[in-house]
């Protein structure tokens, strides 16, 4: 099966509810409410006005803190925090590798706690903080995980890497890093296919018990 | 139960060149770039398994917000490329080309919008029927149908069979199932058209200057008019070594909307849209004297591939190679079914004959009671038993020893099921690997500058090994100058042409031609200094005192046609300890050790992690990796990381990589040999013998789940 939600088939029947609420709104707010004359409603479509009209209902307003920056944004609330980021932010250090929760490549942190955001809507983080791979390091100073990581060479092809340091700092502060069995239970929600594993938990380790503020 | 090891001491070697842009997420992925005005492709795939489009039905789609184009094979304008006047009766999958479905998830229809989201939603939109015709995706039931992928004779050394006249033998049948890459970055394409005749492409590939041509032919454009750029790539593993059909669509699509388009395929889309290692029965026979004197191997395999493209691979050449055997037959056949195409992944071929072969020498050493490594000196090849060449270099034999001296191997109690640690059964398993080393033909620019720096691009790309952290110490060393003063380019287009990364040959083919670039420079640099040799402290002052701002060589090097001489391969030695509950049937991996002859290690840091990865590649493949299709339907039925297991932190011990360190001596000037294979290629047998030794019990199909030992 190709690219899709999960659960609908391309040959599926049922009418999705969007398109009958896009279709409503595009009745009631252009040809009813507005009565415009044929001519002017032809020419209104050809500019995909209703389109317009449509979107603004379908937006939300968000506010949150990115990095320490403040953002606010207009988002469906269909988009996910992940390619808001991506997507909208440029802040493409956070990585997609799954889309459904399943990979960790996406971890950040909302006010503190690591999360998958590809599983967090965009309009729940509205008033939060989110720290992103890109937010750790003090400018050109690393964090001490970031180090580690290098040190010990906690990766290969790099692209899991944001989501192992952004949940490696998040297991250390959960108490979560007290053994090395304790360590990989933690890690297990972040998959390294290059196979960095014993790496990063040495990376962790050195990293807690180097006893540095995380 | 488990070793702790406090000593946290960083391996030895440079750091990674290009690390902190990768812990900071400044590295830039091929979806990661900003292009103005980029549109969102979404692919639709085939809900049948086989047979045809009869209606698509586009037209919600096309009206749903956002949307800009619906391409099918209806309107997709035609591809140059693919209008053969012959048609070929098998070939590279066309995408948008005509009705017929060949395997379920086929892409049917792309959708293009000014969102992701919206392009997401559209392309659920699509309504696609079809005539549907019967299919067969089952491997094992239509084993009877494989023909042999060339014309050719199957090969025969000595007599055929000879086995089956030995006083002690083994005869058994093993399984693969299908295997499916999965590097963590999805595959992803941007694509702009610059001018009528030029497109740029961000794209995730092993091969910058393969992908410039594929696409160049298939829109029939002169190569140079094609731009790709690659400088990092989320892992590959072989699933990016060809451009595949969504490159091509993508490429497509952006003349169509006349907008670049951004195509990254989803989890499950990497299922179907790129590759995997495939399916593949094997049967082995080994004859042995009774102290152990190989008398015949007989090797044959047959591997599913695609109804409309063969691949193939070699499955079988390790029982060609590996031993010194006089009587060696082996046979290869390929199965087409409704599936999508096979491409290599990690130790292509040889890590699926490796798990045979070696765990078949496992049952010949428990049926003539000797021990397994005892049993492979025994048969140690001195040279090259196809050809009887001799080796360019070979200390396998070394690599035995410091693996078995390293896991404790004498530990090990032959009688198997004996052996329990805290309620769990244990064991020991160990299994060689081998791959060929080879040295294609790479050329470098490398430009020493006023201020002492040195910069040297070619169009490689680093899919992970740290290619450019080999390239610098390579650089380095033979300039004399500190690694922080080189600067290593890669992944594009304009620079020089530099191989694929692929078959374990980028280092010993591109670092060679780095390795001459520097000879030549201080060549150079010696001649303007009066042909005094100069301290690497003085290139500075050389070139200043000369008033030259730059000193620039462009070198290509390859092998020399004295390599033909040798046998060249690269050797491994995987050994595993497992704990084994006797109840559940749950295998842990308590300790990992690969031993590696890969001949001198140019970048230890970086070769040790990979040694490391592919290890636990090779644990997947054994313990957990399987694709699974509901025959009923033809479709995949765990096409996620949920449902397909690829190992997690919990599943992997403190594996650890030990190398011999001994330089090839002929094969280039680092005397280095290739490594990313030999990793991966053995390491499944290995712990499939771990497991017969900790619990008597031996498991020929993988993955060894928890259900085959209870
Ligand atoms: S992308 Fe979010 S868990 Fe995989
Ligand atoms: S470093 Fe490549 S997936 Fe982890």
């Amino acid at each position: 099966m190709k690219s899709k939600m999960p659960g609908t088939l391309p040959e599926c029947e049922m009418e999705a509810p969007e398109n009958s609420r896009r279709n409503f709104l595009k009745q009631s707010a252009l040809i009813t409410a507005v009565a415009l004359t044929p001519a002017v409603a032809t020419k209104a479509a050809d500019m995909h006005v209703d389109e317009k009209i449509a979107e603004a209902f379908e937006k939300l307003p968000i506010k949150f803190e990115v990095n320490g920056v403040q953002q606010s944004l207009s988002v469906e609330p269909r988009a996910t925090l992940l390619d808001i980021l991506r997507e909208q932010l440029d802040l493409t250090g956070t990585k997609k590798g799954c889309d459904y929760g399943q990979c960790g490549a996406c971890t950040v942190h909302v006010d503190g706690h690591r999360v998958n955001s590809c599983l967090t809507l965009g309009v729940m983080v509205n008033g939060k903080k989110v720290t992103t791979i890109e937010g750790l390091a003090k400018g050109e100073e690393l964090h001490p995980m970031q180090e580690a990581f290098l040190k010990h060479d906690g990766f290969q092809c790099g692209y899991c890497t944001p989501g192992q340091i952004m949940s490696a700092v998040a297991c250390i502060r959960e108490g979560h890093a007290n053994s090395e069995t304790e360590i990989r239970e933690f890690m297990s929600g972040n998959i390294c296919r290059c196979g960095a594993y014993p790496n990063i938990v040495n990376a962790i380790q050195e990293v807690k018990e180097g006893g540095h503020a995380v | 139960m488990e070793k702790i090891t406090l000593d946290k001491g960083a391996p030895e070697g440079l750091s990674r060149v290009d690390g902190r842009m990768k812990v900071t997420g400044r590295a830039k992925y091929s979806a990661e770039y900003k292009v103005a005005g980029v549109t969102y492709g979404v692919l639709a795939g085939s809900t049948i398994t086989s047979g045809s489009i009869k209606t698509i039905d586009t037209k919600k789609a096309e009206n749903a917000p956002g949307v800009l184009a619906v391409i099918t094979y209806l309107n997709a304008p035609k591809i140059p490329g693919y209008q053969t006047e012959t048609p070929a009766a098998k070939g590279a999958l066309k995408i948008f080309y005509d009705d017929k479905i060949f395997f379920n998830g086929q892409p049917v229809a792309l959708v293009i919008a000014d969102t992701f989201e919206r392009a997401l939603f559209a392309a659920s939109l699509v309504k696609v029927t079809y005539n549907a015709t019967t299919f067969q995706t089952n491997l094992k039931s239509n084993l009877s149908t494989g023909v042999s992928p060339h014309n050719g004779p199957d090969y025969l050394r000595g007599s055929g069979d000879a086995y089956k006249n030995a006083p002690v033998k083994v005869e058994q049948e093993y399984l693969i199932p299908t295997e499916v890459h999965n590097p963590m970055e999805l595959h992803a394409i941007i694509a702009s058209w610059d001018a009528d005749d030029k497109v740029s492409v961000y794209d995730k590939t092993q091969g910058i200057k393969s992908t410039q041509r594929s696409i160049a032919q298939a829109f029939k454009l002169p190569q140079e008019n094609v731009h790709v750029m690659s400088p990092f790539v989320g892992g590959a593993f072989g699933a990016a070594l060809r451009t595949w059909p969504h490159e091509i669509a993508a490429v497509l699509a952006a003349k169509v909307v006349k907008k670049p388009v951004k195509l990254v395929l989803s989890r499950a889309d990497m299922f179907t849209s790129v590759g995997y290692r495939p399916h593949t029965w094997q049967k082995i026979g080994l004859g042995a004297t009774a102290d152990g004197k190989l008398t015949g191997i007989t090797h044959e395999a047959s591997g599913q591939t695609s109804v409309y493209e063969d691949f193939t691979e070699g499955v079988v050449n390790i029982s060609q190679l590996m031993y010194a055997c006089p009587n060696v037959n082996t046979k290869y056949r390929l199965v087409s079914l409704n599936v999508n195409t096979p491409t290599p992944m990690r130790g292509p071929g040889e890590a699926t004959g490796a798990f045979a072969l070696e765990s078949a020498m496992d049952e010949l050493s428990y049926a003539l009671n000797i021990d397994p490594i005892e049993l492979r000196m025994r048969n140690y090849a001195e040279t090259d038993p196809q050809t009887g060449k001799p080796y360019s270099s070979k200390f396998l034999n070394d690599a035995y020893k410091i693996g078995a001296d390293a896991i404790g191997w004498s530990k090990r109690n032959a009688k198997p099921g004996t052996v329990k640690e805290n309620g769990w059964l244990a064991g020991y398993g160990m299994a060689a690997g081998m791959f060929g080393a080879y040295r294609g033909s790479a050329t470098v620019v490398a430009r020493l500058l006023a201020d002492g720096t040195l910069h040297i691009e070619t169009a490689v790309t680093d899919i992970g090994p740290g290619t450019g952290t080999a390239m610098t110490t390579i650089a380095s060393e033979v300039m004399g100058i500190s690694s922080d003063k080189v600067n290593f380019k890669l992944g594009d287009s304009t620079m020089p042409p530099s191989p694929t990364q692929g078959g374990s040959s980028v280092t010993a083919t591109v670092g060679s031609a780095v390795s001459d670039a520097c000879t030549q420079l201080k060549e150079k640099l010696k001649e303007l200094n009066g042909n005094s040799e100069s301290a690497s402290a003085g290139y500075a002052q050389i070139l200043q005192q000369h008033n030259l701002p730059q000193l620039e060589v462009t070198v290509t090097s390859k092998g020399g046609p004295e390599l033909g001489k040798y046998a060249m391969y690269s050797w491994s030695v995987h050994f595993m300890k497992v704990l084994v509950h006797p109840v559940t049937g749950v295998v842990k991996i308590q300790q990992g050790l690969s031993v590696a002859d890969a001949g001198h290690i140019v970048s230890p840091k970086t070769a040790r992690s990979q040694m490391i990865g592919g290890s636990i590649m090779g644990a997947g493949m054994a313990l957990m990796e399987e694709a699974v299709i509901d025959h009923r339907y033809g479709r995949l039925m765990n096409n996620n990381f949920a449902d397909y297991h690829v190992p997690v932190q919990a599943d992997i011990p403190q594996i650890e990589a030990l190398f011999v360190n001994k330089p090839d001596p002929y094969l280039n000037p680092m005397g280095a040999k290739g490594m990313g294979e030999i990793a991966t290629i053995g390491v499944a047998a290995a712990l499939a013998n771990a497991v017969y030794n900790a619990t008597g019990k031996r498991v020929r199909d993988l993955p060894i789940t928890p259900d085959k030992l209870v």
